[in-house]
């Protein structure tokens, strides 16, 4: 066959093979990961300058020990039964004046939830898994409040409504209409969750 | 010679492999627009405990992150067996914290400097009295937003 006009067609043959060592490459390097965890504040240094005096009954104090044995208001307490005690004493309602709470109303146990504060102190000697377990356990307890409270006002779970309000997809107009859904019942149930600090021994 | 001559039958066509670039080129865009470069290398063992209330990081700029966990082997004799505190590619002590905390939020723009979180990324096997110190630390640099970056799961695993 004769020489044809145009230029000659470009061997492509060896470019699945550059392909293939780029992707290797790729491949190797991704890391494919969104971080998650659990959201904290830590309370500032300096402390308050007005001191406010807290009423014990409103304080649920859980400890840790290095053992990793849970302290839940003076009452050794099974990881597994935090959840539903920490519950119990956030919609005790004690004064009445919380509407929607579902609680006993028990005279010794916390006023109302936004007065109600869970304390958490650990040992030194405690393991981080613990430390994370028992917090989880009581996020969980200020989540299933509030996805109560939200099912119930918003037909929609308050854990889905603060994913979709972070989420940096939404569009701003949805995020503001969210951001006073989250901050109601956000009020409704604020999280007191303070940290001591670890006790030495 | 006739153009159309018949080709001889018996032989087996071979297999076209010209759209194999295209695909491998597909495979190469999704890996490249996925990739995130890891910006240092882990020098202490991390598994992560695991949560089910987690929330997730947003925005990887707005990220500080702090390693803590045992020592990796290689690294056992320098610097022993009790876990470590890595701040960027180096091993440092709970004192080290605060001034790294600074340094990389001055490396961020101003207007993400108020905004920051500090991810922790703690072994599970890690002793609280070090992360006590972490936080101390923190606290002092006034760096209080933090997410004790963990997995996804049932946080009872944790506790065997």
């Amino acid at each position: 066959m004769g020489r044809r006009a145009g230029a000659p067609e470009v061997n492509a043959g060896s470019m699945a093979d550059i392909a293939f060592l780029l992707l290797i490459f790729f491949l190797v390097t991704t890391t494919i990961e969104t971080d998650a965890g659990l959201d904290r504040m830590l309370p500032p240094i300096e402390p308050p300058e007005t001191d406010v005096i807290i009423k014990e009954k409103n304080i649920f104090q859980v400890s840790i020990n290095k053992n990793g044995q849970l302290l839940a208001d003076d009452e050794l307490t099974d990881l597994k039964a935090l959840r539903a005690k920490a519950i119990a004493f956030l919609e005790n309602n004690g004064d009445g004046s919380c509407s929607y709470c579902k609680g006993k109303k028990d005279p010794k146990s916390s006023d109302n939830p936004t007065k109600a504060i869970i304390s958490l102190k650990n040992d030194r000697e405690t393991k981080y898994s613990t430390y994370i377990t028992v917090q989880n356990e009581l996020v969980a307890a200020y989540n299933e409040l509030r996805n109560r409270e939200s099912m119930r006002l918003f037909n929609r779970k308050f854990t889905d409504l603060e994913a979709e309000y972070l989420n940096p997809e939404t569009s701003p107009e949805l995020k503001e209409e969210l951001k006073e859904k989250v901050k109601r019942i956000q009020d409704l149930f604020p999280q007191k969750l303070s940290e001591a600090e670890t006790s030495s021994n | 010679m006739s153009k159309f001559a018949k080709k001889k039958s018996g032989e087996l066509p071979a297999v076209s492999t010209a759209s194999l670039p295209d695909i491998v080129f597909m495979l190469l865009f999704f890996f490249m627009t996925v990739t995130v470069m890891k910006d240092s290398s882990l020098k202490v063992k991390n598994e992560l405990p695991v949560a089910s209330e987690i929330k997730k990081l947003e925005k990887k700029e707005r990220v500080i992150t702090i390693f803590v966990g045992k020592p990796n082997r290689e690294f056992e004799k320098t610097y022993g067996t009790e876990p470590k505190i890595q701040l960027n590619d180096k091993f440092a002590s709970p004192s080290e914290v605060g001034d790294y905390i600074l340094m990389e939020r001055a490396k961020k723009s101003q207007d993400l400097q108020n905004v920051l979180t500090t991810s922790l990324k703690i072994d599970k096997d890690a002793n609280m009295g070090l992360i006590s110190d972490i936080k101390l630390e923190l606290r002092k640099v006034n760096a209080l937003k933090v997410n004790y970056t963990t997995g996804k799961g049932d946080a009872f695993s944790n506790i065997k």
